[in-house]
This record gives C-alpha cells, sequence and structure tokens, in this order.
C-alpha cells in the first residue's frame, strides 16, 4: 500500500536497516532542511518508529500525514510546520 | 463550573457579580496555562557514571533523541561515565560480574545470531583477552541490527547542542587532563549541575 499526499513528497529519506534512535534523528536533520509545508517520506523497517515517529511528530508540532506498513516495511509521510 | 444561564435570575446583583467574575477568571486562568504550555521548552538533565560498552549507550540515545524532540539537554558524567569523553572511546564490555548478560554470534545463520548464550563467570575471568572477543562480537552485532556506535551517538548529540559535563573532581582523583577529553565539553561541579538538573523535566541516574 502507498500513500499519496496532496503535495508532492519533497525530500525523501531511507532509514531502513536502522534502529533506535536513528530513524529519529535522521528525520529530524531531514526535516530541518525543509521548508514548512513541505513533505517529507520517511521509510523505515525498526517496528519501534510506529509509535516513535507518531511521537516525534506530536513533539515537534509537525503533522504526521500518513503512515502505513507494508511487508515489515514502514512508510510515513510527515508535513513541516 | 456554574451554568450562569439557569442561576441568575434568582441571584442577588453582588453573588452575580462574583459568579461572572469567577467565570471570567476560569478562563482566561486556562488560557495563559495553554500559552505557558505551548512556549515551555521541555529540558533533561542525565547523570552518567558508568564507562563500559553497554553503559554508554543509554545516555547517548536519551541525549541525542531529546535534543532531537526539541529539548533541552546536559549530562553530566562523573566517576566512570568521563571515559564517555575522551577522544577516544575505548569503552569495552564485559559477561564478568553481569551474569545477565549473554554473549551473541554476529556471524553465520539466523538461528545462531538469535541465540543468548549464557556465560558462566568462570569463563571471562581465565580466559585472558575475553573482554576484547566480548566487545567485538557485541560491536558487530549492534552493527548488523543497524545500531549507531557510541562514537557517532555523541557526535549526533554534539551536532544538536546536547551540553556534555565533566565532573571535576573525578577529573582530578583519576588524574585525567582536559585534554584527554573532547573540546565540546565543560568543567563542572555539583553546584552547577544541581540547579539544571532542578529545571529540568526529566532527570536520570545512570
Amino acid at each position: 500500500m502507498t500513500v499519496t499526499s496532496l503535495k508532492p513528497v519533497a525530500r525523501e529519506l531511507d532509514a531502513s536497516g536502522l534502529s533506535c534512535p536513528l530513524p529519529i534523528l535522521k528525520t529530524k536533520k531531514a526535516i530541518g532542511g525543509l521548508e514548512t509545508g513541505d513533505v517529507l517520506r520517511v521509510v523505515s523497517t525498526d517496528p519501534g518508529s510506529l509509535n516513535d515517529i507518531e511521537s516525534f511528530c506530536k513533539q515537534t508540532g509537525n503533522d504526521l500525514l500518513a503512515s502505513s506498513e507494508h511487508d515489515g516495511s514502514y512508510e510515513f509521510l510527515i508535513r513541516k510546520n | 463550573m456554574t451554568n450562569l444561564a439557569e442561576v441568575k435570575n434568582d441571584m442577588p446583583a453582588a453573588d452575580l457579580q462574583s459568579a461572572q467574575m469567577n467565570e471570567w477568571f476560569e478562563k482566561k486562568f486556562e488560557e495563559e496555562m495553554k500559552k505557558r504550555e505551548a512556549a515551555h521548552v521541555p529540558s533533561m538533565a542525565l547523570i552518567a557514571t558508568k564507562g563500559t560498552l553497554d553503559m554508554a549507550y543509554p545516555p547517548f540515545i536519551l541525549a541525542s533523541t531529546g535534543a532531537a524532540l526539541g529539548w533541552d539537554v546536559s549530562v553530566f558524567f562523573t566517576f566512570y561515565g568521563l571515559l564517555l569523553l575522551k577522544k577516544d572511546i575505548e569503552a569495552k564490555v564485559s559477561p564478568l560480574g553481569n551474569p545477565a548478560m549473554p554473549m551473541k554470534m554476529p556471524m553465520g545463520p539466523d538461528w545462531l545470531q538469535n541465540m543468548n548464550i549464557p556465560m558462566p563467570n568462570a569463563i571471562p575471568s581465565v580466559i585472558p583477552g575475553f573482554e576484547n572477543v566480548a566487545t567485538n562480537l557485541m560491536k558487530k552485532t549492534f552493527k548488523n541490527k543497524g545500531v549507531a556506535s557510541i562514537e557517532e551517538l555523541r557526535e549526533l548529540s554534539l551536532e544538536a547542542d546536547v551540553k556534555l559535563l565533566a565532573c571535576q573532581m573525578t577529573v582530578d582523583v583519576f588524574g585525567f587532563t582536559h585534554d584527554d577529553f573532547i573540546d565540546e565539553v565543560s568543567y563542572v561541579g555539583a553546584a552547577t549541575f544541581l540547579p539544571e538538573a532542578q529545571k529540568a523535566d526529566v532527570t536520570l541516574f545512570i
């Protein structure tokens, strides 16, 4: 299942194979380089990232537009605020 | 909260005024508290006291993640925790006196890699160089699992403005000099750290 967003994805981050806390640290870095409103697509394989990315977005005030799981791989769409 | 419309009719003027006042105050107070909460930057103050590889992870994982969440983070390194501030981190891990620590095999088929091999104290205590073997196996397993190295996490913490504080007293006790440590370290005592910890939302002793 692939999630689609209204705004095209401005940046892709592949955090596959990385364990906690690297997917979060790399997501934070990637968001830092974006403009407000830009969408970041993150792919990870760490099952913990399902909860962690959601918590990260809540804490940092960014929008988690969608998250999905497919075949042990997780996909997130985050809009920078 | 009182429903003003219901009680208004049979209330004396003075009571009515005070009820309105209370309602206004409650609303205003809630608004102000929300504003204050939104403006509050969370902070975390950690104490790192251990210098082995397994105990080096928690402070750096928490510090780098806290910083990624936008928190103000400071870590006070004291006693063996100081070793984690050295230019070259030599942290090792030993199953000796660490009975719950299983050994991991970082190579071979999955069933072997997933096995937790118990290590009775008698073995590491008599075999020379066992600690190095255990450390290498552990580092390799971490790498295979996509876990960052301590050096990497420390670098990421520094990039994210985590404050690294070294306990000057233990620096002196162990005969270290400031040259032994990375440049970003500040040297302080308990009197500097405690007021930071007092303001912090999260404090942990590791």
